[in-house]
C-alpha cells in the first residue's frame, strides 16, 4: 500500500510563499510527476512529503494516516537525490543497507534486501566499491538501489536524472519505468524537463508559482491543457500563441502546436519570412517571422526543403487551435 | 608540470624566490639550533658561526635536563595543548554545525556573536579572568589554562567550520535523516569526515598560539607542579645575568612537538585538498 494525500499545503519562507496551497491525491501504485519550471516549489513540495522540510499549514496522509510531526525515517519513504547523496566513506553494499539496519532489522534480511535489489539493477560486481570508484551512472544505480532495499510505501524521485549525459539519462529513464512495472510501487517525481514527465507518468502535476495548474495524464495535458502555461509548458517545440482577434476569433489567445500549423509557398492565413530552419532527418522545424504574431514554429515531418528569407504562408488548422481568455485559462466552447 | 607549459628560467625563477623565502624563514631557528650546541664564549664570540670542535659544547641541554623539572614543564605543555585543541574543534565544529545547518531566529547575530572573538584579544580580558579562576579556585591548575585556551581559539574555529559546513550536501544531510540516522550520527559520520581539511587548518592555526604563550601560563599557573615549557624557560633569563646556553637549548626542545603535531595535521591537510582536486 501507499497512497498519498495532501490537502491545502503551504509553505512559507518567512515572508516568501513557496507553496501556496496544494491539494492532490496519488493513488497507490501511480507514478505520479511534478513538473514546472525552476523555482516553481515542486522540490519543496517533494522535500515537504519526505519530512525534509515542515508544511506551514495543510496536511500531508500517507496510507490515510496524517503524517505532519512524523520524522522522515518513519515516514516509510526512500528518496533518490540529484546529486545522489552516497555516504563517501561507506561501501555500495553499506551504502544500500543502511537505512534497514538502522530500523532494526536482522543482518540477515539486510543482506537478502541488498541482494535483491543489487540483482533488479545489476550491482552484484559493485558491491564492495566505494562511490568514489563509480561512475555517475552507477552512482545513480546505486542510489535508486538504495530505495529499493527499504521496500518503502512512497518512492521520491528529486530529478534524479539531471546530472546524467544524455544518452544515459535515456537509459535510466526506461529503467525507472520498468522498475516501476516491477514493484508496482507508488512513484513521486520531480524533474524541469516535459520529456521525462510525458514519457514516465501516469499523471502529471504541472506546477506554476507554488500553486498546481493542471493535472492529469500526459496526453490529457497535451490535448486538452488547461491554461496557457501548461499548453506552452507540455509539448516541445513549444506550442506557438497567436493573437486571435487578429484572426477574427472572439479570444484573447489562440494556441495551435507547431504540428498543426500548415505551410505553403502559395497560399494562406498568415504571411512571413522563414528565420531559420532546423533539419532533424526525421523532422524538420521551421521557424517563420510574421508580422502579426511574431516568431512561430513549424514542425513538419520527413525532410523539407525550404530557404532562410523566403515568404511563405502560414494556416492553422481550426480543429486543433486552443482558445484562451485574457487571464491565459481556456474558453472552452 | 607538462613539458609545453614549463619553461626552464621561469622554474628557476620560481624556486629562487621559494628558496630565499624559505632561507629567511627558517633563519632565526638556524640560529637558535646552532647556539644551543655552542659554549658560551662561542655564542658571543661568533653567533652566526657553526659549531667546531673547539666551540661545541652541550651545557645549555645538561643544564635544562638538570637544573628545574623539565620533562613536567613538557608534559603540561603537551597536557594544555592537545586538551584545547580537541576541546576548541569539537565544540568549535558543533557550533558550526547548528549555525550552518539550522535556522532559527537570531541564527546571523549568533555567529557574529561567536566570531566576536576574533577581532578582540582575550588578553584585554585578562583581570576579570584571574578574578574567575581565583574564586574558582583554579589559580595553579592546569585546567584554568585549557578552560582560557579553550575559549580564546573558539571565535576562528567556529568562523572558518562554519564556513566549510556550508559546502557539505544537503542532500547527503537528507539522505541521513532519510535512513533514520540521529543528528549526532550526521554530524559526526557524514558531515566531520568532509570538513576534515578545514579541521586540520583550524588545528594549527590555534596550536601554535597555546603552545608559545608566556602570557597566561605566568599569571594563572605560575606553580612549580603546573608551569608549562614556555614559562620554564624563563628561569634562565634573569634581570642581570641571562643563561643564553640554557635558555637556547630549551627552545630547541620546546621546537619538537610542535613539529610533529604539524607533520601531522598537515598531511590531513594535503590529504584533503588533493582528494577532492583529484576525484
Amino acid at each position: 500500500m501507499g497512497d498519498l494525500k495532501l490537502s491545502a499545503v503551504t509553505k512559507s519562507f518567512g515572508k516568501v510563499d513557496v507553496i501556496k496551497g496544494v491539494d492532490l491525491e496519488v493513488k497507490d501504485g501511480e507514478f505520479c510527476v511534478f513538473v514546472g519550471p525552476s523555482g516553481c516549489g515542486k522540490s519543496t513540495l517533494l522535500r515537504i512529503i519526505a519530512g525534509l522540510e515542515d508544511a506551514t499549514s495543510g496536511e500531508i496522509l500517507i496510507d490515510g494516516a496524517k503524517v505532519n510531526l512524523t520524522p522522515p525515517s518513519k515516514r516509510e519513504i526512500a528518496m533518490v537525490f540529484q546529486s545522489y547523496a552516497l555516504y563517501p566513506h561507506l561501501t555500495v553494499r553499506d551504502n544500500m543497507g543502511l537505512g534497514l539496519r538502522q530500523s532494526g532489522a536482522s543482518v540477515a534480511d539486510v543482506q537478502a534486501s541488498v541482494a535483491r535489489a543489487s540483482e533488479m539493477l545489476g550491482l552484484g560486481p559493485l558491491l564492495e566499491r566505494r562511490p568514489s570508484e563509480l561512475s555517475g551512472g552507477q552512482r545513480q544505480r546505486v542510489a535508486i538501489g538504495r530505495a529499493i532495499v527499504r521496500t518503502p510505501k512512497l518512492f521520491l524521485f528529486d530529478e534524479p536524472l539531471s546530472n546524467l549525459d544524455a544518452a544515459l539519462r535515456v537509459h535510466t529513464r526506461i529503467e525507472i519505468a520498468r522498475l516501476h512495472r516491477e514493484l508496482s510501487a507508488t512513484m513521486i517525481y520531480v524533474t524541469h524537463d516535459q520529456v521525462e514527465a510525458m514519457t514516465l507518468a501516469d499523471r502529471i502535476v504541472v506546477l506554476n508559482g507554488g500553486r498546481v495548474a493542471q493535472v492529469g495524464a500526459p496526453m490529457e495535458l497535451y490535448n486538452n491543457p488547461a491554461n496557457t502555461f501548461v499548453a506552452g509548458f507540455i509539448g516541445s517545440p513549444q506550442m506557438n500563441f497567436l493573437k486571435a482577434p487578429a484572426l477574427g476569433l472572439a479570444a484573447e489567445t489562440l494556441g495551435i502546436r507547431p504540428e498543426h500549423l500548415a505551410i505553403s509557398r502559395d497560399a494562406g492565413q498568415i504571411p512571413g519570412t522563414i528565420s531559420h530552419v532546423e533539419h532533424l532527418g526525421g523532422e524538420t522545424n521551421v521557424y517563420v517571422n510574421t508580422d502579426a504574431h511574431g516568431l512561430l514554429t513549424v514542425r513538419l515531418f520527413g525532410e523539407h526543403q525550404f530557404a532562410v528569407q523566403e515568404a511563405v504562408w502560414l494556416t492553422p488548422d481550426p480543429a486543433r487551435g486552443f482558445l484562451f481568455d485574457t487571464d491565459g485559462n481556456r474558453i472552452r466552447a | 608540470m607538462s613539458q609545453a607549459r614549463s619553461s626552464l628560467s621561469r622554474t628557476i625563477a620560481a624556486h629562487a624566490v621559494l628558496i630565499t623565502y624559505t632561507l629567511i624563514a627558517l633563519f632565526p631557528v638556524f640560529v637558535i639550533l646552532i647556539n644551543s650546541v655552542k659554549s658560551r664564549r662561542a655564542i658571543f664570540a661568533h653567533p652566526l658561526a657553526l659549531p667546531g670542535p673547539g666551540s661545541f659544547d652541550l651545557i645549555g641541554f645538561t643544564t635544562v635536563l638538570q637544573q628545574g623539572d623539565f620533562l613536567r614543564y613538557f608534559g603540561n605543555s603537551m597536557i594544555v595543548t592537545v586538551t584545547s585543541l580537541v576541546l576548541v574543534l569539537l565544540f568549535g565544529a558543533m557550533a558550526a554545525f547548528a549555525l550552518s545547518e539550522y535556522r532559527f531566529r537570531g541564527n546571523l547575530l549568533l555567529g557574529l556573536y561567536l566570531a566576536l572573538g576574533i577581532m578582540i584579544p582575550i588578553r584585554l580580558g585578562t583581570v576579570a579572568i584571574l578574578q574567575m579562576m581565583v574564586a574558582a579556585h583554579l589559580v595553579n591548575t592546569l585546567l584554568a589554562l585549557i578552560l582560557v585556551y579553550t575559549a580564546q581559539g573558539l571565535p576562528l574555529a567556529v568562523f572558518i567550520l562554519s564556513e566549510f559546513m556550508k559546502t557539505v550536501s544537503d542532500d547527503l544531510k537528507n539522505a541521513g535523516r532519510i535512513d533514520g540516522l540521529s543528528e549526532y550520527r550526521i554530524f559526526f559520520r557524514l558531515v566531520l569526515p568532509l570538513v576534515r581539511p578545514a579541521m586540520a587548518t583550524v588545528a594549527v592555526f590555534s596550536m601554535i598560539p597555546i603552545w608559545n604563550d608566556l602570557w597566561f601560563p605566568l599569571i594563572l599557573a605560575p606553580a612549580e607542579a603546573t608551569k608549562t615549557l614556555t614559562l620554564g624557560s624563563q628561569v634562565f633569563i634573569g634581570q642581570f645575568v641571562t643563561n643564553w646556553n640554557a635558555v637556547l637549548a630549551s627552545l630547541s626542545l620546546a621546537i619538537l612537538p610542535v613539529l610533529v603535531l604539524y607533520l601531522i595535521f598537515s598531511r590531513q591537510l594535503i590529504r584533503g585538498i588533493t582528494a577532492g582536486a583529484v576525484k
